[in-house]
């Protein structure tokens, strides 16, 4: 399901997103499996990809927030507490030293890719 | 010119209060400053110690640090104590001999806790509350410790309780006097603060006076008292007061005050040249102040005398408002009616657990002061009172008791003079808010950052907000109600909009009233009225971004992820094999299975992809949604009635699944929550529900807006010997009003309680009809019920929506984190512990 191109890895296929809200993804890095939340606000805009684990909640569900913004920033919030994350940055909003990772991406032929 | 040396004595917090004074202000050039201290460590937050307690570290509480003051070029020397003063060659000295030429001297020394003279006082677990290292070795005792004692009943003393109580001892507090906080309170308020300190599990004794501490028999030490009881202990907590540390004082020949304490003037100055004394070691008119904004004030008036100023300390106002045990108490000026003459109006509510106190002059004109136990609330406005000698209103008494139809009596923010000192700890006057409102800083927090206001002790922060408002309402700004950045409107606003323009979607909303992209608070909300008002399915791809994560996937988000599953089961009312099929589910997945308030069966644990397969089998048995994760309407909660009951009046099972039927599934600004009793004794609770319907020989009556949970509220009669045909078309009405006029997440109570005109208006609506709007309201709610679908049943049909019920949209699997235990015969999540274990497990 995963396959490698020069540091670009495909994770899933475009038609795999949900328009206006998030989906998870599984793939591995370092061997090990990593959880990855996918969000996409509108149908040609950008993929943003963090990892799908809260880390204030401690359960896998970021995927499953509300996107929107706050300022200029494009967050999801955890439907668990509800802090935003950035959604290019992973930064936490309401706590700074909280940051989950983030991927960029990128839609190649219809499949959508992270930069590991 | 040469810099004037400043050595301040003491670093606690006024004396690093005043070096940050000196070095504000606009001289701070002229002078080199070097404080000592005792301590290891550089000033910390004595107010707050207790925190140390509950999680915080010294760090946490430190004021400044060592950085700050090099940077500031503060020169500071710690662990080493000054213990004289060479006043003719103008010289400190410390303990370990270091000789420091001072031009201005400072004494911040504080105070020491005042131990008794009791035999055995001195043994290892016989301790004080004072300072960091005080509380480290309270900490170490604490430990090794299963009872503790307090020896004193006051203000400090009971901090120091609630510390003991926090490492889980069994906890005395032994009083002295005949009552705790005897210095602060009343009778009465010390009688109600005593009743809940003992609630809480401490146990109070007064009237006791320790004669000796020796060695004990079942604890480590035994308590004798005078009157001959005793009780054994393991720790031993003095908290019997503070003595001003001012043993300076012998080495040259400064005055002290009666009580002790570095005498000092209106400008803070000694008995000497050149030496000044501030905070609680120093005596003004032979009084100590053992606060801190008193010390700040000082403070500040020495710096103003150090920088050619005329500032004067003239005293200061002792009210105080604090949390003791978790309990609200505040005590404003004299508390205890000490004036001649003085008289008081008291309230005191044993349900509630509040009592309050107002001490007014002999001709009733002034307010004097004040004790609040159990809500202090009003401890800003009372001070302020009693500061500004603000003329008390025609009835004073109405400013405590509660609020009953016609509301409190209070003089508000706006009689409050320009002068009034709202916080006392930074001396920040309502002037100068008013005027920092007036130039554009309209937050509370922008005051805040500005002023400190509301930064000391916080006792003020209600008055703050008041002040803050009061003067943004006069310069004609309007309080903002929008409900976030994305949209300059109300709720009800929103509603108004999307009903009139018949907007359908959120974009749609977006680009003709919003901007930016919408956020958490917004589109959920919006999400709420368009299924109000079009019920269109939630899971449609142009509305599944506005969903809440219950509704997004129609369950009910626990804390690890996975969902629990609630089916409808009308009135309460299931059938026998219903409810086996119910069981056989919660058995095939391994749910945990939980009977609800609400009279249904919750299935908790079910992962994001076992939703649909759970569902499926629910649907076929017969099962519908139950809407437990919508803000909608939930249950219709009811007695037998008469079908069974000896006493039932009419068919309440049968009404409520009528009610419950008609309005399942309708989305409203809050949850809702019906009842149907079948008599007035009321077995269904109907009169704790948003809408409660009750048999009487007469026909139905309906309440309704009342609430249970975290803010009860018993429901109001709106009709009543209704037959059912009215009332239906009633609860048509009120339901829709409510649906489109009440704020986001506003439940009924707080609606009715925030509408202007009250029940009366309500009625005027619903059963008068008096605006019009009743065929309209109820041709809504007809629209609503004939478009209801069970959306479980909806998605269970349409592949494209399952598709969204999976862990991973690129492979096949379930979250592998996930851990349980087994308690009670059923799994539940593993706790942080646990799922080391756990995690384990899995892995063999």
């Amino acid at each position: 399901m995963n396959a490698i191109s020069s540091n670009w890895v495909t994770v899933c296929s475009e038609d795999d997103l949900v328009c206006g809200s998030g989906v998870c993804a599984l793939i591995e890095t370092g061997g090990k499996p990593q959880q990855v939340a996918l969000f996409r606000e509108t149908a040609a805009g950008p993929v943003y990809a963090l990892d799908n684990h809260d880390p204030i909640g401690n359960a896998n569900v970021l995927s499953r927030g509300i996107i929107g913004s706050q300022g200029d920033k494009l967050v999801v919030a955890s439907p668990l507490y509800k802090q935003h994350f950035d959604l290019q940055t992973g930064e936490c909003l309401e706590d700074k030293t909280v940051k989950v990772p983030a991927w960029k991406t990128r839609i190649h032929e219809g499949q959508v890719q992270l930069k590991i | 010119m040469a810099k004037q040396r400043v050595v301040v004595v003491g670093n606690g917090m006024v004396g690093h209060r005043f070096i940050e004074y000196l070095l504000e202000s606009p001289a701070a050039g002229q002078f080199e400053i070097i404080t000592f201290s005792e301590e290891s460590r550089l000033a910390y937050d004595r107010v707050h110690l207790s925190a140390y307690f509950t999680g915080s570290t010294a760090a946490d509480l430190a004021l400044t640090t060592r950085e700050y003051y090099r940077d500031k070029g503060v020169n500071f020397v710690l662990n080493d104590k000054v213990i004289s003063i060479d006043e003719p060659n103008k010289c400190v000295v410390t303990q370990s001999g270091r000789r420091e030429p001072y031009d201005k001297l400072i004494l911040a020394t504080g105070s020491y806790p005042f131990v008794p003279p009791v035999p055995g006082k001195e043994k290892e677990h016989c301790l004080v509350y004072r300072t960091i290292d005080d509380l480290g070795r309270i900490k170490v005792s604490g430990s090794q410790s299963k009872v503790g004692v307090v020896i004193g009943g006051g203000l400090l003393g009971l901090e120091a309780a609630n510390a003991l109580k926090g490492m889980g001892l069994e906890t005395h507090v032994i009083e002295f006097a005949s009552r705790l906080m005897a210095v602060q309170l009343d009778d009465g308020g010390s009688k109600l603060l005593r009743r809940k300190i003992e609630a809480l599990g401490v146990k109070v004794h007064t009237g006791k006076n320790t004669r000796e501490i020796v060695e004990g028999t079942t604890c480590r030490y035994r308590l004798n008292f005078t009157d001959g009881s005793f009780l054994e202990t393991d720790l031993v907590l003095f908290s019997a007061g503070i003595r001003p540390q001012d043993e300076l004082a012998l080495t040259c020949n400064l005055g002290v005050g009666t009580r002790g304490g570095f005498t000092i003037n209106n400008n803070c100055k000694t008995s000497e040249q050149d030496i000044y004394a501030i905070g609680e070691c120093a005596a003004w008119n032979n009084q100590c102040f053992g606060l801190v904004a008193p010390g700040y004030q000082m403070a500040r008036v020495v710096v103003s005398q150090l920088t050619g100023g005329s500032e004067q300390f003239l005293g200061a106002d002792m009210s105080t408002k604090l949390k003791l045990l978790g309990i609200d108490v505040a005590s404003v000026g004299d508390s205890t009616a000490r004036t001649q003459g003085a008289r008081t109006y008291c309230y005191n509510d044993d349900f509630a657990e509040q009592y309050k106190c107002l001490v007014v002059s002999e001709d009733g004109k002034l307010l004097l002061g004040a004790v609040l136990v159990g809500d202090t609330e009003d401890f800003g406005n009372f001070q302020q009172m009693m500061l500004n000698k603000m003329a008390l209103p025609a009835n004073p008494q109405g400013m405590i008791l509660p609020g009953i139809e016609g509301g409190k009596v209070g003089l508000g923010v706006d009689a409050l003079p320009d002068t009034a000192q709202i916080c006392s700890c930074h001396s920040v006057s309502k002037g100068s808010i008013c005027s920092l409102v007036q130039s554009g800083t309209t937050s509370v927090a922008g005051i805040k950052a500005a002023t400190k206001a509301g930064t000391g002790c916080g006792g003020c922060a209600v008055l703050l907000k008041q002040v803050v408002d009061a003067e943004l309402t006069k310069l004609g700004v309007e309080v903002s109600n929008s409900i976030c950045e994305h949209f300059a409107y109300t709720r009800r606003e929103l509603a108004d909009l999307i009903r009139v323009n018949r907007i359908r979607t959120f974009p749609e909303m977006l680009n003709a009233h919003g901007k930016g992209h919408g956020c958490d608070i917004c589109k959920p909300a919006i999400g709420s009225i368009l299924a109000s008002f079009w019920n269109d399915y939630v899971l449609k791809p142009e509305h599944v971004g506005l969903q809440d994560t219950n509704d997004a996937f129609l369950g009910n988000l626990q804390k690890d992820g996975t969902y629990s599953v609630v089916p409808r089961i009308a009135g309460g009312e299931i059938t026998p094999d219903k409810l086996i099929m119910l069981g056989q589910v919660a058995k095939a997945f391994n749910l945990y299975t939980k009977i609800t308030g609400g009279q249904r069966v919750d299935l908790f644990g079910a992962r994001i992809d076992q939703l649909p397969a759970i569902w499926k089998l629910l649907v076929e048995a017969g099962f519908e949604t139950g809407h437990a994760y919508g803000k909608a309407v939930r249950t219709v909660k009811s007695c037998v009635g008469s079908t069974w009951c000896r006493y039932g009046v009419d068919d309440s099972v049968g009404f409520a699944i009528a009610i419950e039927e008609r309005y399942k599934g309708l989305r409203s600004p809050h949850k809702l929550k019906f009842a149907v009793s079948g008599c007035t004794r009321e077995c269904a609770e109907a009169q704790s529900k948003d809408v409660g319907v009750i048999a009487t020989e007469h026909g139905w009556n309906l309440y309704v807006c009342g609430n249970g949970g975290m803010r009860p509220r018993h429901a109001d009669l709106l009709a009543s010997g209704l037959d059912r045909a009215t009332l239906i078309k009633y609860v048509d009405r009120f339901l829709m009003f409510y649906c489109r006029t009440a704020d986001r997440l506003q439940r009924t109570s707080v609606w009715l309680e925030n509408m202007e005109g009250g029940l009366d208006y309500l009625k005027s609506v619903v059963v008068d009809d008096k605006l019009g709007l009743g065929a309209e309201l109820e041709a809504g709610m007809a629209a609503v019920i004939a478009t209801y679908q069970c959306e479980w049943l909806t998605t269970l049909e349409n592949p494209e929506q399952l598709k969204r019920f999976r862990q991973f949209v690129n492979c096949p699997g379930k979250d592998q984190d996930l851990a349980y235990v087994v308690e009670r015969g059923q799994r539940r999540p593993a706790t942080a512990e646990e799922r080391k274990i756990a995690l384990v497990n899995l892995e063999e």
